[in-house]
């Protein structure tokens, strides 16, 4: 089965190249693996979900990029045409010439409207390229004009096309600080918007990418190109072919649906963030050796004490069960919703992830055995001899939420700004109606 | 990609305006080595066929450089100036259809500008512009270039803007204005420039306010810096922001050193819309992050690094000291301190070989020393883009909604006042057809209410002010 990829604006175009670049590399490694069948198999499962053969025998991406400017997308293109492993199709890409304006509304209400149909023309030929279709995966941030605003209404549009397709929304939240200034209006705009018609929300905060590029990965002038590419390795170590408890001896062949029906088992609760373990600079790969315990005992530290990288993870943290719970849990460990654990390399049979089946984990309401599930394989992922990735739906995101949603709202009392959005036709109760969805997610998750 | 059309009014207006293209075509000869009309260079240039005979010439879409002509519209009231353009190097990147002029001039008087020529020539600059607009594919901005103090620059400059905004409304305006220093030879000079604020404050999608006295400073610093280094480090000879080394003008006038540097102002606003960069910045998006507030949409720029040395590797050290610098009182085009006001918002448009990991470290670095109003506490928006100024490993141009611009604006208004108590001159204007005195009181009091809103922001400078309470949910 077959994902199709629409990457929205600047961030989501460069991140999509990237996605796919690891892939690819990722793939070609795997078949040069020793377990030459399996690690066929591999690339075959993994090609199909992301690729379709050219007439001319090149692997084409199963992609359409959109931006309301060309310069990001020509780059993009280009980029990917010189790595000789794949390209976009020639006609896959829907650029303008001026951009949003880091302007939700007018994404939203004017580029969006107007290419629509032009829009949806090229995810249809993508769809209709696809054997079958596992969903769609949307990538984009939320900060700026053209990936938030057209990326939500493109994703409204999606829903009401595919009405019965799994859309995955990949969003990158902005640094803190620094990159725009109405970025907590945007952002919460989008994010009320998505949570009505996404089926999942995968969050990539920038801050911490950034953090792990300079911590584990060593960089010291950190580029864009670099953030993107640990955003790159993360999702591609979700996507990548896996085997779930369902198949055992086969490759799963959706994995966005198996994804969503362990993670997402409550409407309200739609929001998911992830960890990988290792991660670290490719030369420094060949010195390291790491066991499966020690690997899933850090993983597990970083989901209760809610740490996005392993550095400065917090041990004092103890799960605690569900009678003995405070009412006040400020500084109390991280309860998820579920959990899926992803484990890539070396003996992975005999990883044992059970720590994770601890019912202290969980909210009360949801038995720990539905609310986790584990996917296996033994390929290594991008020349980890193992690695762990943990795609959970659990409270971690609440403080960033919180903060974001804060912010807007402080700026808001003094309607600052507001005056560019209703211009395009977003008025002040549309922003009243947004705070109010979001602050109900937030008291969601707070009572997890 | 999108083109800007530049709109340069009045003497100063042209003579900017000109360093303006001057500098342009240098940087693109600079970036642009193989003489191919690309995206970047159609932003503010056409390419013309000029051997076709039908006068103007047709466009020619990409391919090799025929001649190129500025997307320009040149107005003055008097012909000293359009005419040494047009007898100097840069006469082939005008023609004469660009150009309207006339021989009396305004006499420093606002009136003048605004209402006698403005009612005679404002369906001639309609259908320049238009004209204009007819040779872009996407138009985007009109950058208007005068000064506040004369009569064509305030008085037509302005009434070009209202022209745009009535006509275009859809095309953000972005004013560069030149403001007079106090002490100034023209004495009607606070009258144009209030009467003229008005128009701006009412008009305009965002003002980036140039103090005469300020480009003289830097001038001066500049200089003294390359009379005085040791001699082992030279300063690179287009390495500094008053120079126009490399470019096609070769004898340099008086007021150029200062020119060249709100020309450098305009390069590097449009810099990041221009070529590629790794966070991009288009013009618009400089309206939506820096100004909160319709009104409030006066922007202080400075640029850094006024100059380098030729022959020294620059360290992170001064990499670091470039940020710095633009925050300091020296470095601003307005005589203004933003350290010790309130910002609102700021943007930093960075260019050159400069990662993000390097903004990142001197936003944090220098965040604590910046008052930013409650709201809005992080409020920054950065732009990078890959190509650097000619002469330049690396620049910096920082724009502050920032209230430090209310000292400026009250000094104005007190030198009108002092006119205004006792009549002075007022008959010069009130002759003028059209003109009533009603002007004047509707002028000073917008301008009073704009410094009374920048005054209400500074006062919650130093209040802890509480966040202001959420929604609540019923659980």
């Amino acid at each position: 089965m077959s994902i199709v990829t629409v990457q929205l604006g600047q961030c989501g175009n460069q991140i999509g190249q990237e996605l796919f670049d690891v892939i690819t590399s990722d793939t070609n490694e795997a078949q040069r693996y020793k377990l030459s069948v399996e690690g066929k198999a591999y690339g075959v499962c993994s090609q199909e979900r992301f690729f379709h053969d050219e007439l001319t025998g090149e692997l084409s991406a199963r992609a359409v990029l959109i931006d309301m400017e060309p310069k990001v997308i020509t780059q993009t293109m280009a980029t990917a045409a010189k790595s000789g492993r794949w390209k976009y199709g020639d006609r896959s890409f829907f650029c303008q010439k001026q951009g949003s304006g880091n302007n939700w509304a007018n994404g939203f209400c004017v580029h969006g409207p107007r290419h629509e149909e032009a829009v949806g023309d090229l995810v249809r030929r993508e769809v209709e390229r696809c054997d079958r279709l596992a969903g769609i995966l949307t990538l984009m941030s939320v900060a700026g004009g053209t990936g938030s605003g057209v990326g939500t209404y493109i994703t409204q549009c999606l829903r009401d096309t595919y009405p019965h397709s799994l859309i995955l929304n990949q969003l990158t939240w902005p640094y803190g600080t620094g990159e725009v200034i109405v970025q907590n209006y945007n952002s919460i705009l989008t994010l009320s918007h998505l949570y009505q018609c996404s089926d999942a929300i995968l969050v990539h905060e920038n801050d911490t990418v950034h953090r792990i590029c300079a911590q584990l990965m060593n960089i010291k002038h950190i580029s864009f190109s670099d953030v993107n590419k640990v955003i790159a390795h993360q999702l591609g170590s979700v996507l990548q072919p896996a085997h779930t408890q369902s198949t055992c001896s086969q490759y799963s062949r959706n994995p966005i649906g198996e994804l969503m029906a362990t993670l997402v088992c409550h409407p309200e609760y739609r929001l998911l963030g992830l960890c990988s373990i290792p991660q670290m600079p490719s030369s420094s790969l060949a010195y390291s050796a790491f066991t499966w315990p020690g690997l899933l005992k850090h993983l597990r530290q970083m989901l209760i004490s809610s740490t996005k990288m392993e550095e400065g993870i917090d041990w004092q943290v103890q799960a605690t069960a569900v009678g003995q719970r405070t009412a006040d849990k400020c500084g109390g460990f991280n309860t998820s919703m579920a959990n899926l654990l992803i484990l890539r390399g070396k003996d992975v049979s005999s990883a044992d992830a059970r720590g994770f089946l601890d019912p202290a984990l969980y909210s009360p309401w949801l038995p720990a055995e539905g609310a986790f599930s584990t996917w296996r394989s033994a390929i290594p992922f991008n020349r980890y001899e193992k690695s762990a990735t943990l795609v959970s739906n659990s409270q971690s995101l609440l403080k960033p939420l919180d903060h974001m949603v804060g912010k807007a709202w402080n700026m808001f009392a003094s309607r600052a700004y507001v005056h560019q959005y209703t211009k395009f036709g977003i008025s002040e109760e549309d922003f009243l109606d947004s705070f109010t969805c979001l602050e109900q997610v937030l008291s969601s998750y707070r009572h997890l | 990609m999108t083109q800007s059309i530049v709109v340069q009014v009045g003497q100063c207006g042209n003579q900017v305006g000109c360093r303006f293209w001057d500098l342009a075509l240098r940087e693109h000869a600079h970036v642009n080595k193989k003489g191919i009309y690309d995206e970047a260079l159609s932003s503010f240039f056409r390419n013309v066929d000029t051997r076709a005979n039908d006068g103007e010439g047709s466009d020619i879409a990409g391919g090799k450089i025929r001649s190129l002509k500025a997307r320009a519209i040149l107005i003055d009231m008097e012909e000293g100036v359009v005419n040494e353009i047009l007898q100097g190097p840069l006469r082939d990147v005008f023609d004469s259809t660009q150009l309207i002029t006339d021989v009396s001039g305004s006499g420093n008087n606002w009136a003048v500008g605004h209402k006698v020529y403005g009612s005679v020539y404002r369906e001639r600059i309609t259908e320049r512009v238009r004209k204009a607009m007819e040779y872009c594919d996407c138009l985007q901005c009109f950058f208007l270039i005068h000064s506040m103090g004369g009569g064509t620059g305030s008085g037509l400059g302005s009434c070009v803007l209202s022209l745009l905004e009535e006509e275009f409304p859809e095309i953000s305006r972005i004013v560069t204005a030149v403001y007079p220093s106090g002490e100034d030879d023209v004495i009607t000079s606070p009258y144009n420039s209030v009467l003229a604020m008005r128009e701006l404050t009412e008009h305009a999608d965002c003002v980036l306010p140039v103090e005469n006295q300020s480009l003289v400073d830097i001038v001066n610093k500049i200089r003294h810096m390359a009379s005085t280094t040791k001699p082992g480090s030279v300063i690179k000879k287009d390495g500094t922001l008053i120079s126009g080394q490399g470019g096609v003008t070769k004898s340099e006038k008086p007021f150029d050193a200062m020119n060249n540097i709100v020309a450098n102002l305009l390069l590097n606003l449009t810099s990041s819309a221009r070529f590629e960069g790794s966070l991009n910045m288009d013009l618009n998006e400089i309206t939506m992050n820096l100004v909160p507030f319709p009104r409030l949409h006066y922007l202080v720029s400075s640029l850094t690094p006024l100059y380098t040395l030729a022959d020294v590797n620059i360290p992170t050290r001064r990499l670091d000291q470039m940020f710095t610098d633009a925050f300091s009182k020296d470095h601003q085009l307005i005589r203004a301190d933003p350290k010790h006001s309130l910002y609102l918002a700021c943007a930093l448009m960075v260019r050159g070989n400069v990662q993000v990991s390097d903004l990142r470290r001197n936003i944090e670095r220098l965040r604590p020393s910046l008052p930013f109003v409650s709201w809005n506490q992080e409020g920054w928006k950065t732009g990078l883009c890959s190509v650097p100024p000619v002469g330049h490993s690396h620049s910096l141009l920082a724009l502050a909604n920032n209230t430090c611009v209310k000292p400026t604006f009250i000094d104005l208004k007190d030198r009108f006042i002092k006119l205004y108590k006792k009549k002075a001159h007022l008959h010069h204007y009130l002759h003028v057809e059209g003109m009533e005195q009603g002007y004047f009181t509707e002028a000073i009091s917008s301008l009073s209410s704009l410094i009374e809103e920048y005054s209400q922001l500074d006062a919650t400078k130093r209040l802890l002010i509480p966040d202001a309470s959420r929604l609540s949910i019923a659980t």
